[in-house]
Parts: C-alpha cells; structure tokens; sequence
C-alpha cells in the first residue's frame, strides 16, 4: 500500500525524456488521435475568429487568410447597427430569464414534490414519464406542440376558444417557447436537485419533528437551505449560458407570423452569416455571443462568491 | 397536550400526500395525453380524424398512414440513415471517449494535465456555428457525406468526464496486477478498466444514441440528401405551413390527410427511443447524479 503510494507521488514530478515516452507509447496512441481530432474540429474553428475581423465573402473566401481584406472591427459595428439587431437582443436574453427561472423553479417544485410524497410506486412512475419529453427530439416535439397550440388545435378545440400561442406576434410566443421548454425539461433537470436533496442528512429531519416542525416548515428550514448550494452553481452555468439560446427550439417552434418574436443571437448569426454569405458578419456575431457568454459567467461566479455562496471556478 | 399537537400535525402531514397525488396525476396527464393523442390520430382513419383531433383511442382503426407514409415520403431510407447514425455513432462514440477517459483518468500520463486542459476549454469556447460550417463544407468537402453525421461530434467533453470521474474511482489494484503480469496499458484498458466500466458506458451510450437519433441541425446544415428520420418529419411540417388543401384531389384520393401523414412520421420517430429508455432509467440517473463536472 505503501509502496503504491510512494510510486504515485514519484510519477507525478516526472521529466520529459524519450524514455518516458517509449515507456507511455500506448498512453500516446490511444490519445494523440482524439487530440489531433480535437484540434482539427474545435480549434480550428477558433481560430475562423479571425474572420470576424476581414471582409469575408464567396469572392473573398478562398483566398490566404494574410490576403482577405482587414476591416477591424466594422463587422462588430455592422452587426449591432443592424435593423433587427436589437430585437433579437430582446428575445435572447428575454427568452433566456424567462426559461431559467421557470425553469429552474418548476424543477426545484417537482423535485421537492417526488422528495415528500410516500407513494413510492407510485412516485417511481411519475419520475419514469417525466424523463419522457426529455428523450424525444425537438422535431417531434415542435410536431406536437404545433398539433396542440396551433389555432383550431388539441387545446383551442378543447376549450372552446382561440388561445393563438403559437400565432400571436408579441413576447406571448417567448411564454409559450419557455412553457414547452419546461414541459420537456422539467423532469430531467428535476434529477439534480433530487439528488442533493437525498444528500442532505436525516439527521436535521428527525430534529425538526421532535421540535414540532410539520411538512411544510421542514421544507422551508431544512430542504431549500440544503439544497441552496448546487441551485446557485447550476444558476451560474444558466447565466453563463444565457445568450446561448439554441436555433434549433426556435427554428423549429416559430413560424413566418411571430418570426421577429422568436429570432435569437445564434440563428441571426446563421442568416447572415450563410444565408446572406456574409461569412464575417456571421462569424463576428457568433464570437459577440460567445464572449459575452465567458463574461456573463465570470461575473455570475464572482456575485456568487461576494454573497458567499460556493463558486462554480 | 403533546400528544394532541403530534396527531395534528400527522392528520395535516397526510392531506399533503394527497394533494401530491393529485398534482401527480394532472402531471402524468398533461405529459402522456399529447403522446397518446398522436399516437391514436396516427392509427385513425384520416376522413375521421377531421371531424374531432382530441381523442387517445382510435375511432376508426387503420395502418394507412404508415403504410402511405413509408410508401411515398421515402421514410424507409430515411429509417435505416437515422439507425445507421444511431449505432455507428454511438457505438464509436462510447469506445473512443472509454479510451480518452482511461488515458485522462491515469495521473502518471506526462501530458494529463496539458490534455485535460485542452478538451475542457471546449466545453466553455466554440468558433461557432460560421466557422464550423465553412471547416466542414469547404475545407474538408464533408458535405453530404454520411461521415459528417460520425466524426464531428466523436466525442462529447462532458460524457469523456463522466466516464474518468468513474475510472478514477475504481480501485488501482487491479490495474497493478495486471501491470505486474506484463500487461500493456491497452491491453489493461481493454481487458480490465473496459469491464469495470460497462455501467458509466450504458449511460454514455444512452447519451450519444439519443443525441444521434434525435439529431436534425447537422442535417440541415451539411446533409440534405442524406434525410434522416427528423429531418423528414421537418419537411412534412414545413410543407403543412404552406398549407396544402386537404380536399385536394390526390390527398382525398390516397385518403391521407397532412395531419395523420405527420402524426405517423412522429411517432416512427419517437417509438425506439421510448422502448430504450425506461430500461436504462437506473444508470443515467446514476451517471446524472455522480458526474460533478468539475475540473
């Protein structure tokens, strides 16, 4: 045991030599060909940043990258300058509050809920059908909704009314987006808080019912404090991702009447970057979006250290 | 006096578990009824389906749709795509991020550290979507090639570190034995860390399977003329917005109806995932649960 552990300690301070590296050959082989894969697929794309800096056209595009016109940072000026730029800020970061707070408060609900009830077949079911939407694709799921909210759809004709979810060009479609969104996901994200909520020890429980706390203030007292750490660390990673509102969900949900309420950083990237062959307008969007994301994140972890909660990094 | 306040608190205690169940059942409702519903417009006769779409049994009971379906929109090819990807991806993706994660997982590799770095710093920055798709079209001429659907998403960070979180925690002896018998680092890999592996790798499979069966972007992107599965139940929607007549001749004719043709292609698209899943329930609850990323 001994042994084992001083052998550790010594391959750890190790030096470059050949022989290290016959020695780890297979190491090598087994892991040079996913490096070289992740260069080729992920940071070459990076380095396509540049772009974001040169006039990049079809005419444009195949010369050397030292040849392509410098333009500095006329792309970046263009693209906020743009007519719908504004509101496509508007429903990115509106689409992006809106679905991680309901979001995240309808997981913490459901899981507080499958955490109380004594059922257990019964809450064994529940949690099996809640992953349901989770599994299935955006597609299927923009086929239903579509068959459910459409006007004259499942739930107008059920209702007797026209509730136009999905036909009402104003932030109404950003609700019914969102909604989906926590219909699919809530199970799902309802996983986590779960298992920190077993986490926490029973202990704290038994004390609180001998001091004659019922259900609900055991909850509110033991339960949500409990769980309060991995809540700010998954709300960090949300606000980190805040901007990165997926072009998929919205392609998929919108149609040509509420467009201009469901166009987001990531898709108006892709229509003017391919659609309009303006590959460096494109790519300077994208890179907008991605560096304000590291941002967004670096300060969402700082107020989480400032408050006193545990960070992320 | 105590005693009177406990059984108070029980009496109220219990009235919660029954509010629960109620709730639980509107959940289970308001989930499983949309799927129910297009599963029954899917078997329903399509004349039928017109006068009332809310409904979770079949009122008129009929194969057509799929039977119309897998004759006319192709959905055969497109079937055998969509489960093409699924394996080969997902079976590729399983032994190339086992591999990745054993080398990552050993502390004595010289370059660990400079490695790991790499891959994470992926999972925080992306080109983006321009970038990717110029690397993909133009440079390396992927474009309607099945590979397209394999190689750029080999590997997914976040499974690679679910899978050496749980190498790490396996015990060391047995990679020393094995050592000590002359065995090589693959071959320790392959004959002991893989085995020991198989409930991580059930998760992870499960992971790539879903995110390749479910995929539709690469193909609309990069593979039109390769349709999957999703991808053509995108067009049949697409096409439903332009907005066919449904008393068009030809439609009234084959007896199909724009809503019943998609409804089945749905639910060819759903069904394989919903068989898998349950099954597999007490590994990526286990994978969610034990993979902090954190690094």
């Amino acid at each position: 045991m001994s042994a084992g552990k001083t052998s550790k300690e010594k391959v750890i301070k190790q030096k470059f030599s050949m022989q290290l590296m016959w020695k780890q050959r297979y190491l090598l082989l087994m892991s040079v060909p996913f490096l070289i894969w992740l260069i080729v697929f992920k940071y070459i794309p990076l380095w396509g940043w540049t772009m974001a800096f040169q006039d990049v056209r079809p005419k444009t595009l195949a010369l050397p990258f030292w040849q392509r016109p410098f333009v500095g940072f006329e792309n970046f000026i263009k693209a906020f300058q743009d007519r719908i730029f504004g509101q496509v800020m508007l429903n990115t970061v509106g689409l992006s509050v809106l679905g991680i707070a309901v979001g995240t408060v309808m997981a913490i609900l459901f899981a507080l809920m499958l955490n109380e009830i004594r059922f257990v077949k019964f809450k064994k079911i529940t949690q099996t059908i809640s992953y349901l939407p989770h599994f299935v694709s955006w597609v299927v799921i923009a086929s239903i909704a579509k068959m459910v909210l459409n006007d004259g759809g499942m739930l107008d004709t059920l209702l007797h009314t026209k509730l136009g979810l999905m036909s009402t060009n104003s932030p109404v479609f950003w609700v019914s987006v969102v909604l989906i969104n926590t219909w699919k996901e809530v199970g799902w994200d309802a996983i986590v808080y779960l298992s920190a909520m077993a986490g926490i020890d029973s202990g704290l429980y038994e004390a609180a019912k001998v001091d004659g706390a019922n259900r609900l203030q055991r909850i509110w007292h033991i339960t949500l404090p409990g769980i309060k750490p991995t809540v700010v660390v998954l709300l960090i990673m949300g606000i980190g991702g805040a901007l990165n509102v997926g072009m998929e969900r919205q392609m998929l949900l919108s149609n040509g009447i509420v467009q201009d309420h469901a166009m987001v950083l990531s898709w108006f990237s892709y229509v003017r970057g391919i659609g309009n062959s303006n590959y460096g307008l494109g790519t300077a969007i994208g890179m907008f979006q991605s560096l304000v994301g590291i941002a967004l994140l670096f300060v969402a972890n700082k107020i989480a250290g400032l408050l006193g909660e545990s960070k992320l990094i | 006096m105590a005693n009177v306040k406990s059984n108070k608190i029980k009496s109220n205690d219990n009235i919660l578990d029954y509010i629960l169940l109620v709730v639980f059942i509107f959940l289970i409702i308001i989930t499983v009824y949309p799927f129910l519903n297009v599963l029954a417009i899917s078997l329903n006769d399509p004349i039928d389906t017109m006068r009332n779409i809310n409904f979770v049994i079949p009122r008129k009971f009929t194969w057509s749709n799929y039977a119309y379906v897998f004759r006319e929109n192709n959905l055969g090819q497109a079937f055998i795509l969509s489960v093409a990807r699924t394996l080969i991806g997902a079976g590729a993706g399983v032994i190339c991020t086992a591999m990745l994660a054993y080398v990552l997982s050993r502390k004595d590799f010289y370059f660990n550290k400079l490695f790991t770095t790499l891959f994470v710093i992926t999972m925080y920055v992306s080109g983006g979507l321009i970038p990717e798709y110029l690397l993909l079209m133009r440079d390396l001429k992927m474009g309607n090639n099945f590979l397209v659907y394999i190689i750029p998403g080999l590997i997914w960070v976040y499974n690679m570190i679910l899978v050496r979180s749980f190498i790490e925690g396996l015990p060391l002896a047995l990679q020393e034995a094995a050592r000590v018998d002359g065995a090589n680092d693959f071959i320790i890999w392959a004959r002991i860390v893989l085995p020991l592996c198989k409930p991580v790798l059930a998760t992870v499979a499960l992971f790539y399977a879903v995110g390749q069966w479910n995929a539709f972007m690469d193909t609309y992107l990069y593979a039109k003329e390769l349709p999957t599965l999703q991808y053509v139940l995108y067009e049949i929607m697409e096409k439903a917005t332009v907005k066919i007549d449904p008393h068009s001749a030809e439609q009234v004719k084959n007896s199909v109806s724009p809503l019943s043709v998609r409804m089945a292609v749905t639910i060819v698209a759903t069904v394989p995932i919903l068989i898998v899943y349950p099954f597999l329930q007490k590994y990526f609850v286990g994978g969610m649960t034990v993979g902090a990323v954190k690094d």
